[in-house]
C-alpha cells in the first residue's frame, strides 16, 4: 500500500523524477523525434495517451496475476497485452476518428517498444499504486516526457542555425544538451517535501 | 573443402569483430540507450547489465535462429518478444538468486532489457536469417560490444564520481569526488564523451584512408 | 479459390501452432527458472531482512514476525500486513521492536526501518532499507555517524494519556539539545528533515500501540 498524496505522486513523475531526465526512459524517440518541435508535440501526445491505456491495463493484470498466484507470468504478460492494446487502440482511432488516426498514426506502433511505457507499468506496481493513484502517475510521466521532449526540439531547431563543428553535431549535441536540462531538472527535487 | 571453410571461418570470425568495434551496438549504432545509461554509475552496476543482456541476447538469438524455419512471417516480432521476455524473466530470477543487493541496485532496468532495441533488432535482422552457428557469433560479438561500452561508461562515471574502481578506493583522501558524473546528467555527459573520442577515430581513419 | 482457402486455412494453422508452441515451450521455462531459484531467492531475502533488524535492534539473536489486525498483535502468516518485527535476545528476551516506515524525501520515496525498545521507551536503531537520494549529499543519511548516533538512544516515552510526551522533530544541524530531536546534516538538510518527519509520523502511531501490548510480543515467542 501507498499513501502518497495524489499531487506527489504527479510532482514526482512529471519533474522531480522525470523519466527521460532522471530514468532515461524513453531515450530513443528521444534522441530520435525530438528534431521539430510539431513532431515532438505529437509523438508527446501520443506517448500520454498510450500511457494511459498501458498503465489502466497492467494494473488489471497485476490484479488478475495476484489472484491465480502466477505472479512470474509479470513482464511476459505485461509485454504482451500492452503491445496488442496499443495495435487494437490504433485500429479503433483509425475507425473513429481518421484524423486523431493522421495525427497519432505513425507514431503509434512507434511507441509499443518505447522502454517508458513498459517501465511505467513495472514501476507502478513496485510501488503499489491503487487504480486513481496509477492513473495520475500516468498522467504525470507522460506529461514529464512531453515536457523533456517538446523543451529539447527547441532547442534542436535553435541550434540548427548555430556554428558547431561537424564531429558532434547530431546524437552528441543532444546528449550533452540532455545532459544540461538534467542538471536543471535536479532543481524540482525536494519539492514534493513539507 | 578446404577452401570452402576457410573462407566461412574467415567470415564467423568477422561476425564475432563487427560487433566489438566496427558495428558496436552503444557507440557507433546507438541502440539500447536506457540501460547504458541508467545503471553504468558504478563499473559493477554496469558489468552485471552488461552481463544480464549478453546472456538475453545470446539465449534469445540462440532460439530464434533455431526456430527461423518453424515460425511464419506474420507473426515473428510477437514470436521474438515471447522468446525475449522469457528469458529476460529467467534473468531477473537469476539475479535475485545470486544476489539482493545486485538485484535491488539495478531494480527495474532488469526487466526493461525486453524493450532493449539491440536484442530485438539483433534477432529480426540477423538470427531469423542465419544459422545457429553464426547467430551465436553475432550474439556474443554484439553482447561483447555491449557490455564493453557499459564498462567504459561505468568506469568512468566511478572513478571520477565516486573515486573508486569497483569499490576499491583510488586516490588520496584529498580526492573531491565530481558528484555529478553519478547523477543522471553525468550518464548523458559521459556517453557523449565517448562518442566524441568514437566520432574522432572514424573521422581521423576516413582522412587517412 | 477453393486452394487458396485452403492455403489460407493452413498458413494460419502454422501460425497457431507457431505461437502455441512458442507459448508452452517460454511458460515451461519461466516455471523452471522460477521453481528453481524461489527457495534460495527467499532464504536470500529473509536473511537481508533479518540483517537489517539486527541492525536496528543491538544484541537480537532471534526474531519473529507480528501482524497488526487492528485490535492486537498476533504471529503472522503469509499475506498479512501492516507487520512489525520483534527482536529477542539470546536468553529470550524482547530486545526491541523493529518498524517499517516510508515518505517523501528529497528525490523519492524513502524507506527506512527503525528498532523501539519497549522497556527503555526509546529508538534504539535506524537503518535506510532504499533510498535514492543525490549520491554524495542526501545519502548521508545512510552513512553520516553523527546522524546515526541521533537513533541510538532518541527519546520517545509515552505521556499517561498513552502519547508520544515530545513528537520528534528534525532541527538544525548541530542545533540539537533533547533526546527527541533529530540533528540535522549540513548538505543534507531535506533528506535528514524527510526522516525526521517520518519518524515523527510513523512513531505517533505505532508507539502507543506496540508499548500498550508488548505482552503480546513475549508471549509470542513462547
Amino acid at each position: 500500500m501507498n499513501q502518497e498524496s495524489l499531487s506527489q505522486i504527479f510532482i514526482n513523475a512529471c519533474l522531480v523524477n522525470n523519466f527521460v531526465l532522471a530514468y532515461f526512459l524513453g531515450i530513443c524517440p528521444f534522441l530520435g523525434v525530438s528534431g521539430k518541435l510539431g513532431t515532438a508535440t505529437k509523438m508527446g501526445g501520443a506517448v500520454m495517451f498510450v500511457m494511459l491505456i498501458s498503465s489502466i491495463c497492467a494494473y488489471g493484470i497485476h490484479a488478475l496475476l495476484v489472484a491465480v498466484d502466477a505472479e512470474f507470468l509479470q513482464l511476459i504478460s505485461y509485454i504482451v497485452v500492452i503491445a496488442s492494446t496499443v495495435q487494437l487502440v490504433e485500429m479503433f482511432i483509425k475507425k473513429m476518428s481518421p484524423a486523431l488516426f493522421k495525427a497519432l498514426g505513425i507514431f503509434l506502433p512507434l511507441i509499443t517498444t518505447n522502454c517508458a511505457i513498459l517501465g511505467l507499468a513495472l514501476f507502478q506496481t513496485n510501488k503499489g499504486y491503487d487504480f486513481i493513484q496509477s492513473i495520475v502517475y500516468a498522467l504525470g510521466a507522460g506529461a514529464g516526457f512531453t515536457l523533456a521532449l517538446v523543451l529539447i526540439a527547441g532547442f534542436r531547431e535553435q541550434l540548427e542555425y548555430a556554428e558547431v563543428p561537424k564531429v558532434i553535431r547530431g546524437t552528441i549535441l543532444t546528449l550533452v544538451i540532455a545532459g544540461i536540462m538534467s542538471l536543471t531538472f535536479m532543481g524540482f527535487s525536494g519539492l514534493g517535501t513539507q | 573443402m578446404s577452401s570452402g571453410t576457410n573462407h566461412t571461418e574467415a567470415k564467423s570470425t568477422d561476425e564475432f569483430i563487427k560487433g566489438l568495434w566496427k558495428e558496436n551496438p552503444v557507440f557507433v549504432q546507438v541502440l539500447g540507450m536506457c540501460p547504458v545509461l541508467a545503471v553504468s554509475n558504478t563499473a559493477e552496476n554496469a558489468l552485471a547489465m552488461g552481463l544480464a543482456t549478453a546472456f538475453v541476447l545470446l539465449m534469445s538469438n540462440t532460439l530464434v535462429s533455431l526456430l527461423r524455419n518453424f515460425i511464419p512471417k506474420e507473426v515473428r516480432i510477437a514470436s521474438f518478444i515471447l522468446i525475449i521476455a522469457t528469458f529476460v524473466t529467467i534473468t531477473d530470477y537469476a539475479i535475485q538468486a545470486i544476489s539482493v543487493d545486485l538485484h535491488k541496485s539495478l531494480g527495474a532496468f532488469i526487466s526493461l532489457i525486453v524493450v532493449n532495441c539491440l536484442i530485438l533488432s539483433r534477432a529480426e535482422a540477423f538470427a531469423s536469417k542465419n544459422t545457429l552457428g553464426k547467430s551465436i557469433l553475432d550474439a556474443l560479438g554484439m553482447g561483447l560490444g555491449f557490455l564493453f561500452a557499459l564498462f567504459c561508461l561505468g568506469a568512468v562515471r566511478e572513478i571520477l564520481g565516486n573515486g573508486t574502481f569497483f569499490g576499491l578506493a583510488l586516490f588520496p583522501d584529498t580526492f573531491q569526488e565530481w558528484i555529478v558524473m553519478i547523477l543522471p546528467a553525468g550518464g548523458f555527459f559521459t556517453l557523449a564523451l565517448w562518442l566524441l573520442i568514437f566520432n574522432l577515430i572514424k573521422q581521423r581513419k576516413e582522412a587517412t584512408a | 479459390m477453393i486452394q487458396e482457402a485452403v492455403k489460407s486455412s493452413s498458413n494460419s494453422f502454422i501460425m497457431l501452432r507457431a505461437m502455441v508452441g512458442i507459448g508452452v515451450l517460454c511458460g515451461f521455462l519461466i516455471v523452471v527458472a522460477y521453481e528453481g531459484t524461489l527457495p534460495r531467492v527467499q532464504r536470500l531475502k529473509a536473511e537481508a531482512l533479518e540483517a537489517a533488524i539486527f541492525n536496528v535492534i543491538p544484541g537480537t539473536t532471534q526474531t519473529k514476525t507480528f501482524n497488526w489486525d487492528g485490535e492486537s498483535f498476533t504471529p503472522a502468516k503469509a499475506g498479512d500486513s501492516p507487520l512489525v518485527y520483534a527482536g529477542f535476545s539470546d536468553s529470550g528476551e524482547l530486545a526491541g521492536v523493529a518498524i517499517e516506515a516510508s515518505g517523501q524525501g528529497y528525490a523519492d520515496i524513502i524507506r527506512i526501518l527503525y528498532g523501539y525498545d519497549p522497556e527503555r521507551q526509546q529508538i534504539i536503531g535506524f537503518y535506510v532499507l532504499e533510498s535514492k537520494e543525490t549520491p554524495g549529499l542526501g545519502d548521508k543519511i545512510e552513512k553520516d555517524q553523527h546522524f546515526l548516533d541521533n537513533f541510538t538512544a532518541m527519546d520517545v516515552s509515552l505521556t499517561d494519556a498513552g502519547e508520544i510526551a515530545n513528537a520528534i522533530i528534525p532541527v538544525k544541524s548541530g542545533a540539537k539539545q533533547h533526546a527527541w530531536e533529530v540533528d540535522g546534516i549540513t548538505g543534507a538538510t531535506i533528506s535528514s528533515r524527510a526522516i525526521g518527519n517520518i519518524l515523527a509520523e510513523s512513531t505517533a502511531e505505532w508507539i502507543p500501540r506496540i508499548f500498550n501490548h508488548k505482552s503480546a510480543f513475549k508471549q509470542g515467542n513462547q
